[in-house]
């Protein structure tokens, strides 16, 4: 099968962790109340990010080659 | 609980891209090989996370923590007993014959190694069974949505149900497996937060272990019992699950979690989908890896919200226990928009992944076990991939169907272990005898099916469970005592009268049965291969770390 798997996980947790990570700063910070007063988006969208990238890029670069 | 229009987005985004995948494999999917098995051409990593994820369905993620809930810490053993053994056996001893055998599924080892009839029967009761699973994930994921969110079950079913259709419409197996793996990595990446977020809320282990221990003395038991997964096994009132260790082990442990890990289809299908023997060895042991890890992702959950909030808190609104809440209820009180909607697409996700591995793995045995031995053989690929589709469509209306019909047992776990045990206990038998002892023969085998699942059923109905059904013969403790040992009876039929049968039928002529059986095929070598390419190595180091495990949570 030629599409290389971690092409759409690592964009889609790009995404992900951007949509969450920008969430974070812009949101109320009222909201995480809930969670104990960590701002899980910030930091989690940071997570998901630096994975999806992980992903994304080795499988960008030897799909360039 | 409340969405904002981040939770919407985030949700249609998972939609956007399982579907997307569909579109990008479509024109991959030119012979039938590929669209039922891949074309056999997939990495390791892929298909390991896939066999897991496949396995993930309603039964996992929504159950484990309803079982988290309800039995504390004994629920591990579905997976330190009952699912890494299996694993690692199947991986190392199996996968030699399911893929040496180029076998297309599994009915079709049992056509090869044994006869036709003894295919029809496992093809018949395997496709019955796949869609019967297929249905209650759908129906529980649709009971959630509406509890918790509000959502119309007949859209959220049918909406969900259509999503996969199209993708595994479109992209076959290699679709199924793609959408897998993505969702298994966003169920981790969906519930991880749950666990750390609510081992923190109750004061990590040593608070859980305090407020539990509050709970399990209400419920008038040892406080330790919900925390403790061995010490009180010793006897079946001794703890909420009312097994003793020898049910559980021989039960769960060997008869009932080999009887999936190692015979059914839908885990064994991915592994057939890899693209060497060595990697379709690898993949159940690779499977194992996060296996051992998942306890701490989907029944600490439950877990934790039992000791938040106690039994009282768990029960719907007639007042009566209704531990499939447990996850929801967590999601709902730790998580903040954004990543509330994560977690739900993570859930859509397991519900998504389960319903996909039944259909997909259906609409293979249909195409080449039932309806390409029976109804039109000799048809040329493209036909026989054209029919794939169609099983596609009508295996996903199916499971619609019964998902209408699923809605009679409360605990989804129970349901599905009686099913299976009915109709995999016996089946372990049949593929052990079938693989390790050339003398089996297909009349032994057919009849050895039919007598183990015969006495699973006459078991189910001479027996009862203590303060519910009554039974003639013996009232077990506890519906897990009962499915727990009907299946060593099951199993126990099954290879008794599968041996018996055997000695006095004729046997298949040993040429035949070459990469069949253990004693006709020449060993598997292993010389040459970095340690961690060694699927018996990379077993037993996955087997030493679950006995660790076990020994921890003692």
């Amino acid at each position: 099968m030629s599409l290389d798997l971690r092409l759409p996980i690592g964009l889609l947790f790009l995404l992900l962790g951007a949509l969450l990570g920008i969430y974070g700063l812009v949101s109320d910070p009222a909201i995480y109340s809930v969670s104990l007063g960590v701002n899980v988006n910030l930091w989690w969208g940071g997570v998901m990010l630096v994975f999806g990238a992980a992903m994304f890029v080795p499988a960008l670069r030897k799909m360039r080659k | 609980m409340h969405l904002h229009a981040i939770d919407y987005a985030i949700i249609g985004l998972y939609f956007v891209f399982v579907l997307g995948i569909g579109v990008a494999l479509r024109r991959f999917m030119r012979t039938s090989l590929d669209f039922f098995l891949s074309g056999r051409s997939l990495a390791t990593w892929i298909t390991g996370l896939a066999f897991i994820s496949a396995n993930l369905g309603a039964q996992e993620v929504i159950g484990m923590a309803a079982s988290g809930a309800k039995y504390g810490i004994l629920t591990s053993h579905f997976y330190w007993v009952g699912a890494i053994p299996a694993m690692v056996f199947v991986g190392v001893f199996m996968m030699p014959f399911y893929y040496g055998s180029r076998a297309r599924s599994v009915p079709e080892y049992l056509r090869l190694r044994f006869d036709e009839k003894t295919r029809g029967l496992n093809a018949i009761s395997f496709a019955v069974m796949t869609i019967f699973s297929s249905g209650i994930s759908m129906y529980a994921m649709g009971l959630l949505f509406e509890q918790f969110l509000g959502w119309d079950i007949n859209y959220s079913i049918i909406i969900a149900a259509l999503v996969v259709l199209v993708y595994t419409f479109l992209g076959g197996l290699t679709s199924s497996i793609y959408n897998e793996v993505l969702q298994f990595f966003l169920i981790v990446f969906g519930f991880l937060p749950l666990s750390l977020l609510g081992l923190k809320a109750v004061g990590w282990w040593p608070g859980l272990q305090a407020k539990l221990a509050g709970v399990a003395t209400a419920r008038g038991f040892e406080p330790g019992v919900l925390t403790e997964s061995w010490k009180h096994l010793g006897s079946a009132s001794a703890n909420p699950m009312g097994v003793e260790w020898f049910g559980m082990v021989m039960g769960l442990g060997f008869v009932l979690s080999f009887g999936y890990w190692c015979t059914d289809f839908l885990v064994v299908q991915r592994a057939m989908a890899a693209r060497s023997m060595n990697a379709a060895r690898r993949t159940p042991i690779v499977a194992a890896v996060p296996k051992m890890v998942f306890p701490f992702l989907v029944i600490l959950p439950g877990m934790v919200i039992l000791a938040l909030v106690g039994d009282a808190g768990l029960t719907d609104a007639a007042g009566k226990a209704d531990y499939n809440r447990a996850l929801p209820l967590l999601l709902g009180r730790l998580y903040p928009s954004g990543l509330l909607g994560l977690g739900l697409a993570a859930l859509l996700a397991s519900f998504m992944s389960g319903m996909a591995g039944n259909v997909t793995a259906f609409n293979t045995v249909w195409t080449y076990d039932i309806y390409q031995s029976y109804i039109r053989p000799g048809a040329d690929d493209g036909h026989y991939l054209w029919m794939g589709r169609m099983a596609t469509v009508f295996g996903t209306l199916a499971s619609i169907g019964t998902a209408y019909v699923a809605m009679m047992f409360n605990n989804i776990m129970d349901l599905l272990q009686l099913v299976f045990s009915f109709i995999n206990a016996p089946l372990f038998a049949t593929f052990l005898l079938g693989m390790f002892w050339a003398r089996a023969t297909p009349n032994g085998a057919f009849w050895g099916l039919l007598s183990g699942t015969g006495a699973a059923a006459v078991h189910y109905a001479l027996t009862g469970v203590a303060g519910g059904r009554g039974g003639l013969l013996h009232a077990y403790p506890s519906d897990m005592a009962q499915n727990f040992w009907g299946a060593i009876y099951a199993w126990s039929a099954c290879f008794l009268a599968t041996i018996a049968v055997s000695l006095v039928t004729r046997p298949r002529d040993r040429a035949e049965l070459t990469g069949l059986v253990y004693s006709l095929t020449p060993r598997v070598r292993e010389g040459g291969l970095a340690w961690y390419r060694r699927p018996l190595l990379v077993g037993v180091i996955v087997l030493a770390l679950t006995i660790g495990l076990n020994i921890c949570f003692w």
